[in-house]
């Protein structure tokens, strides 16, 4: 009997328990159930459509819509444009961030609180301002011409923003400039927990800095390096604000800034009106950052 | 040698700082020397960084009676401080769930997020549209708020916080009479307060930056955020007018910033927690 009446309370506490996981849980499982779940599914569903957004009408298509990508060339230019971005940008702000870091975790340093304020303030500021600011000064008017041509450097001002060849390098020198300071502090983050022994050992061996860098914490912050490629790879992929606010939204001038994400964005809610293609390539992008992770993450465990 | 050895070191570190430091500040330097300057003198050529005529005209003008950025301004704080609210409650919550309370279908929910953070956002855009515009949402602040209201990847750092919150604190409340609920909202949320400061800087700076939402959302231009209304002041020409651009660019940048001086420690908390995954 009295083992009884204890066991019943012990279940209306386990269900009390229940009862107040799943109101915490509620709403992070609403809003995941419908603007995750349901809308990878919609968007599988929709890529195998062709939708007309106006009259509200989706009439399946089977796999055409994955077909017509390898058939259009602003695709072809779009994946070219974001594969030389992330070649680029990727390593750029991997080895910037490890050797300002480097740098920066030396104990006989002073005022490093100043020099993380500095360098943090790329990474507070919106894409939207920034992008603004790397137009004014690569203007043609702008500061970077004028030092240029004051330097010697250049005879005439070029037109960074206007000109093919070089406008996605603009975006290339912002991105890396503006995601440097994030990744930076990860490794910053992690040199804090490295040994000192390591390098005394070093030292006693008659290391060079240049070589403690090389030999002793590169390899120590092998699994950061992974972590900050895998997010510098999703980052550069899914690249848009940049590319959208600089060319006003047309991938211009000459497609040289057309990414990926921007052009999911044209076929999606530009004049195109094609949703079901830009579901696909979507999906497709979704694809192939998940293939060049799972790459690069193999790459870099096996160079150990 | 010794001696001699070190401050060359000392020299090239500091040299690669203080270059490294230049070419952060140098687009900052820029834009808040051109906010100052008129239009004229921007565009003239001229170009040295203290302005020859200066003024605060640019920013008479983007406060003033014919814009709507001080209203832009505005909507940027209120979805901001609503939308960080929110996240804050509902991934503490959430975490805390995972965390502590033993409930059927437990893991498969923590496996479950654990998925979802992996999908990028370019699969969700076109759907959420979709959803969005059939729940008559498009247009107002509450479509930049709801899909956001939680954030996975904050509700993975509550549970890991909550993994290593010590039991006695729930015994002890349970012990004084407290029920469950009041426990968390009385007690266990006020504990957590270093790592809710954490997320709430990184959900703040999430949704005060946030550019592509605002874009494809939002259609008039009462209800535009800063990210979005920084990108009309255009001249007649269709040319950009940078004096104004430049100072309403500069007024954007700064309460992050001031948040990052108020709030810095907890910055560098999130970062490591990042890292160390």
């Amino acid at each position: 009997m009295k083992a009884n009446s204890k066991k019943s309370r012990v279940s209306k506490s386990r269900l009390v328990e229940w009862f107040q996981a799943y109101t915490f849980l509620a709403p992070a499982l609403l809003i995941s159930l419908v603007f995750f779940v349901v809308s990878i599914l919609f968007s599988l569903y929709l890529s195998f459509n062709n939708v007309n957004l106006y009259a509200s009408t989706y009439s399946f298509t089977g796999i055409e819509n994955y077909a017509r990508m390898f058939t259009d060339g602003r695709a072809a230019i779009a994946l070219k444009n974001t594969a030389t971005f992330s070649a680029v940008v990727v390593p750029a702000q991997t080895i910037a961030a490890l050797m300002v870091a480097f740098v920066l975790a030396s104990d006989k340093l002073k005022g490093r609180k100043m020099f993380r304020l500095i360098y943090f303030l790329p990474t507070l500021t919106s894409s939207s301002a920034l992008t603004l600011i790397f137009m004014f000064i690569f203007n043609v008017y702008g500061p970077v011409n004028e030092l240029l041509l004051n330097v010697g450097l250049l005879s005439e001002p070029i037109n960074f923003l206007q000109n093919p060849e070089y406008s996605l390098k603009v975006i290339m020198v912002m991105n890396v400039w503006s995601t440097v300071p994030m990744f930076m502090t990860i490794y910053l983050a992690s040199l804090v927990d490295l040994p000192k022994s390591l390098y005394e050992a070093a030292e006693i061996d008659g290391a060079s800095s240049w070589e403690k860098l090389l030999y002793i914490t590169v390899p120590y912050l092998r699994p950061i390096t992974t972590y900050v490629v895998l997010m510098g790879i999703i980052g550069t992929f899914q690249m848009f604000d940049q590319a959208y606010i600089f060319s006003n939204g047309s991938g211009g001038p000459a497609n040289s800034t057309l990414t990926v994400a921007l052009m999911i964005y044209q076929y999606a809610f530009g004049q195109m009106n094609s949703m079901g293609y830009a579901s696909a390539l979507a999906i497709m992008l979704a694809l192939i950052i998940f293939v060049v992770s799972l790459v690069a993450e193999k790459v870099n465990n096996r160079n150990s | 040698m010794k001696k001699n050895k070190l401050p060359i070191i000392h020299i090239i570190m500091y040299t690669v700082l203080i270059i490294y430091a230049f070419f952060t500040l140098y687009p900052f330097l820029w834009a808040v020397a051109a906010s100052f300057k008129p239009f004229r003198e921007i565009v003239g050529g001229d170009l040295s960084l203290l302005p020859n005529e200066f003024t605060t005209a640019n920013y008479e003008y983007i406060f003033g009676r014919s814009s709507l950025f001080s209203r832009w301004f505005l909507n940027s704080v209120i979805v901001s401080v609503v939308g960080t609210t929110i996240n804050i409650f509902l991934n503490t919550m959430a975490g805390y769930a995972l965390a502590r309370l033993n409930f059927p279908g437990k893991y498969r929910i923590y496996y479950g997020f654990l998925a979802l953070i992996m999908v990028p956002a370019q699969v969700l855009l076109i759907p959420n549209y979709l959803i969005l515009r059939n729940l008559g949402m498009l247009d107002s602040f509450t479509a930049l708020i709801l899909p956001a209201a939680i954030n996975l990847g904050n509700i993975f750092m509550m549970r890991q916080f909550f993994m290593n919150f010590p039991v006695d604190v729930e015994e002890a409340a349970a012990i004084d009479g407290l029920g469950r609920f009041q426990t968390f909202f009385r007690i266990v949320m006020p504990l957590a307060k270093p790592s809710i400061s954490t997320q709430a800087i990184f959900v703040f700076m999430g949704f005060w930056n946030e550019f592509m939402k605002p874009m494809l959302y939002l259609s008039s231009p009462q209800k535009f955020t800063l990210t979005l209304g920084l990108q009309t002041f255009q001249g007649q020409d269709g040319g950009v007018r940078w004096d104004y651009t430049m100072a309403a660019s500069v007024i954007t940048i700064i309460p992050i910033v001031i948040l990052y001086i108020i709030f810095n420690k907890y910055f560098l908390q999130g970062v490591r927690m990042d890292g160390e995954k």
